[in-house]
């Protein structure tokens, strides 16, 4: 499976958190590398979706959808900085 | 714009397709009509979602093809065992409709503002935010230099063939060649950018959209040409577009 960037669940993670995340910066709880969730690597067509570390490949986030609710795992993560609402 | 950022959720909305332009065999373009659709910015996408008649839904996320200011319009490219293109491209009439969100993304996009050289690569229909971006930078009469480096796989591959004619592209054809071909005829490599990207004194700006070994490929060549990380934005579409 080829990964796919951030920006490809940008929808989604919009739904999720309420506010545009593709320029949300992350911090990977394995190697510490700081980036915008855009620039992770993404994997789609598995029961969930996994978000990687482009720096390490490790697992940051997990999202799975199950009866309608979004499951979030974060636990890959050191910290996720939410981008202020108004972007433009 | 602001207005529209400042709400907290990202509604489905319903997109009627208004035009429909045949530009390959496998690629349509559609234009869309979305009641309250907040504008965009160039280089932004979409996710289109179908809903069957037994509730089943699919969902892909689409680059925006139009620049800010006109209305949302996608570029989708058939794939075979596709649970989204082939209706987009084979079924849909104008008239038709289905839902949409977005535009989604603050990364993968360019304003005016930001500035350039535009170093511009696309593989197949990863074009489509570039034709966003060309046009914006047009339609704002911006005098930031940009160039497109397009990779099909075939001529008639070529998506907007005709509007490209009027802009700066280098194409190249990696699978066949029309007799008397004398553009690029490989894959992207680190020589073929050597030749073709802005030089670095220049402090070029990269968009890099399409598959995601083009991708891949065309951003270590940039890298290793010394291009700064920061200035590379890129966008995989997957192995096979994403369906």
């Amino acid at each position: 499976m080829e990964a796919l960037d951030g920006n490809a669940i940008g929808g989604m993670l919009y739904h999720v958190f309420g506010v545009e995340m593709t320029m949300a910066q992350a911090e990977c709880r394995g190697c510490g590398a700081r980036g915008r969730l855009a620039e992770s690597e993404v994997y789609l067509g598995g029961p969930g979706i996994v978000v990687r570390c482009r720096v390490c490949h490790c697992i940051v986030m997990v999202l799975v959808e199950v009866r309608e609710m979004m499951c979030v795992d974060l636990g890959g993560l050191n910290e996720l900085e939410l981008p202020p609402r108004a972007r433009d | 714009m602001a207005g529209a950022a400042l709400l907290g959720r990202l509604s489905w909305r319903v997109a009627t397709v208004t035009a429909i332009v045949d530009e390959t065999p496998r690629v349509r373009t559609l234009e869309l009509e979305v009641p309250g659709w907040p504008g965009h910015v160039a280089g932004q996408h979409v996710d289109v979602r179908l809903t069957g008649e037994d509730g089943y839904r699919a969902e892909r996320a689409y680059s925006l093809a139009s620049a800010p200011g006109e209305p949302p319009v996608i570029t989708v490219e058939r794939l075979e065992n596709g649970e989204v293109s082939p209706y987009l491209t084979q079924d849909v009439r104008p008239g038709d409709a289905f839902e949409v969100r977005g535009p989604i993304g603050g990364y993968f996009v360019w304003r005016p503002g930001d500035g350039g050289p535009l170093f511009l690569a696309a593989g197949g229909s990863g074009v489509a935010p570039m034709r966003a971006i060309l046009r914006h930078r047009r339609n704002s009469m911006s005098e930031v230099r940009a160039r497109l480096l397009y990779s099909s796989r075939t001529l008639e591959d070529v998506i907007y063939r005709a509007e490209l004619d009027g802009e700066a592209v280098v194409h190249t054809l990696t699978r066949a060649q029309p007799p008397g071909w004398t553009g690029y005829a490989r894959r992207v490599d680190a020589d073929l950018l050597r030749e073709v990207a802005w030089p670095i004194e220049d402090e070029p700006l990269a968009f890099v959209c399409g598959p995601t070994s083009f991708v891949e490929s065309v951003a270590a060549g940039l890298l290793e040409l010394g291009y700064a990380p920061g200035r590379i934005k890129t966008e995989r579409f997957g192995a096979t577009g994403g369906g």
